[in-house]
């Protein structure tokens, strides 16, 4: 089956293939859609990359003249050098600390049923399908009972409620197309369980806990609610700093806020691209069944 | 005992201990109001001021429409970029990208480019389709599209990871029986894609719910998009009415809810039976 989807097409092959595409309707609704979706994205972005290379700009389409001074203006105004570091620090214990706790969660899920099994599954989906700042309120009130909140723990632990859950959820659907009668036939051989682990079940695995780390990364950086409400002023992260940039304005100028802006886009894109070449986030699931057929 | 479930306790405790601690301290808390009057007087405070009720409607026009459009805009994206081709990979990247802006580009890029002297409206009056600037920021439609332009890509890549998570040979079979490109796509993917699509709806509007920056930033925050998460943090944050301020996110989280419950129930009502793989 798959070697018949796999074969290479002809050239006159493809031309047919190419033709009979355009003539769906699905694809010109799919083209308008990101047509649409990609000039005002354009738009958006554009703007305060404009800007923030601007000298200055009032009713024109551009800028009147170009100049790089605001991105040296906006790090040492806004000393984020300090700022990079803490987003860094608590992105990986995020992730590091959320793959450690959910994937061994999430290989029990995957694989055993018990008793009050959906209620266990409930606990995971609950802080995903609560908005942040719903359980963020009480859970920022209760850090600030220990002590916690306006420290670097306080963040990162504040970060890991979504993000634990987030992992949970996507590989125990990922763990569970693994085959265990791989598993089975390994123990079967004579391994031990932690050489099931290691040399069995984690390169399995491996595909799965990258784009789950990957996403968990995005998602933190970005996580802009919860580092909010328990960030103190020497542990925020880039989005919450940007954000207290544009409130306390007045002497700040546009500029170089959007210089910050662009430089907080800039690494998010950076962290995006170097994902994608390492994974596939929308192959979560096929990935699985290639490494089945083609051996 | 089975060794294999204790991998799970870490994950349980965890969220024990930082989730539902938590919650239920809140709960015990907006009983306590902070000026005394009954169990009941936050909520009263909360219901009986229309100020404050009406932030439920104003969060709930916003979310309903920013998560429709962005599942119904998802899915033919998804279907046209289900399948290899060449570009895909830019395409793909291009799709997710808005996930890198954060709210604040976002914000003042909209704020510029939607702006009375900005390019959409300069475009629009250059071809003469507008005498007036149309006004998209600091009301309802800038923060409607801040949110879709930040939840689209979250949409369409769930949308996308349950769409290939359906088997091709279900596909390819029905072709084989004869079903044309529609017949395909509303008897087979479609059922087999509604439980996907059910919980990209709920993931997309519970995002959009929690609407707090754009509102503050793009938005009107004390009109027209006043919603109820900005009230929830100005009570316990800024008045420290930590009381109040738990027992309107208590108010938030079963609004959510029921949204979600009804959507949920809505689809295992249309359809029951075996999903493909995942749901």
């Amino acid at each position: 089956m798959a070697d018949l989807l796999e074969r290479r097409p002809t050239a006159r092959a493809k031309e047919v293939t190419r033709r009979r595409r355009w003539g769906r309707p699905g694809t010109w609704i799919a083209a308008a859609v990101f047509g649409f979706f990609f000039v005002n994205l354009a738009g958006v972005v554009g703007v305060p990359l404009a800007d923030s290379f601007g000298t200055r700009w009032f009713t024109t389409w551009l800028p009147e003249g170009w100049t790089t001074k605001w991105y040296g203006a906006a790090w040492r105004e806004f000393s984020l050098g300090q700022v990079f570091w803490t987003t860094a620090l608590v992105s990986v214990l995020v992730v590091a600390v959320s793959v450690l706790i959910g994937v061994p969660a999430a290989y029990a899920l995957a694989r055993r049923s018990f008793p009050g099994k959906k209620l266990v599954l409930l606990l995971f989906l609950l802080p995903i399908l609560v908005p942040p700042l719903t359980y963020g309120i009480p859970l920022a009130t209760v850090l600030y009972k220990f002590h916690l909140a306006g420290t670097l723990t306080g963040v990162v632990l504040a970060n890991l409620v979504p993000s634990v859950p987030f992992v949970v959820l996507t590989m125990t659907p990922f763990i569970e197309q693994i085959d265990p009668r791989i598993e089975a036939a390994a123990r079967m051989c004579g391994a031990r369980t932690g050489s099931v682990l290691l040399r069995v079940l984690t390169p399995l695995l491996v595909p799965g806990i990258l784009a789950a780390s990957v996403l968990v990364l995005v998602r933190t950086v970005g996580m802009f609610e919860l580092t909010f409400l328990t960030a103190g002023p020497d542990s925020q992260t880039l989005v919450v700093a940007l954000y207290y940039a544009v409130f306390s304005a007045g002497i700040r100028t546009q500029q170089s806020i959007d210089a910050m802006a662009v430089m907080y886009t800039l690494s998010m894109l950076v962290l995006l691209v170097i994902a994608l070449r390492f994974v596939n986030p929308t192959q979560l699931v096929t990935r699985v069944k290639e490494e089945h057929t083609h051996p | 005992m089975d060794r294999t479930l204790l991998l799970a306790a870490p994950g349980v405790a965890f969220l024990l201990l930082l989730f539902c601690y938590p919650f239920g301290y809140g709960l015990g808390l907006s009983f306590q109001p902070k000026d005394g009057g009954g169990a009941l007087a936050n909520y009263r405070r909360f219901f009986d001021d229309p100020y404050l009720r009406e932030t439920i409607w104003i969060t709930l026009k916003l979310a309903v429409p920013a998560a429709l459009v962005n599942c119904l805009a998802a899915v033919p994206v998804a279907f046209r970029t289900r399948g290899p081709f060449r570009g895909r990979r830019l395409i793909t990247t291009l799709l997710v990208m808005p996930i890198t802006l954060g709210t604040v580009l976002t914000a003042q890029g909209l704020l510029g480019y939607l702006g009375p002297n900005g390019w959409l409206n300069k475009a629009l009056r250059g071809i003469g389709l507008i005498d007036q600037p149309l006004e998209l920021v600091h009301n309802y439609w800038g923060v409607l599209a801040s949110l879709i332009i930040t939840g689209f890509p979250f949409a369409y890549l769930l949308t996308l990871s349950y769409l290939t998570g359906i088997d091709p040979s279900l596909e390819q079979a029905a072709a084989t029986l004869g079903a044309r490109r529609a017949q395909r796509f509303r008897y087979v993917l479609l059922p087999l894609l509604a439980p996907g699509l059910a919980i990209t709806f709920c993931l997309s509007f519970v995002l959009a719910f929690a609407v707090f920056p754009s509102a503050q930033l793009v938005g009107d925050p004390r009109g027209e998009t006043h919603v109820i998460s900005i009230e929830a943090y100005q009570a316990a944050f800024q008045k420290f009415d930590y009381a109040l301020g738990s027992a309107i996110a208590m108010v938030m989280a079963a609004v959510m809810l029921a949204v979600v419950l009804l959507v949920l129930g809505w689809r295992s009502l249309l359809y029951r039976g075996a999903t493909g793989g995942k749901g």
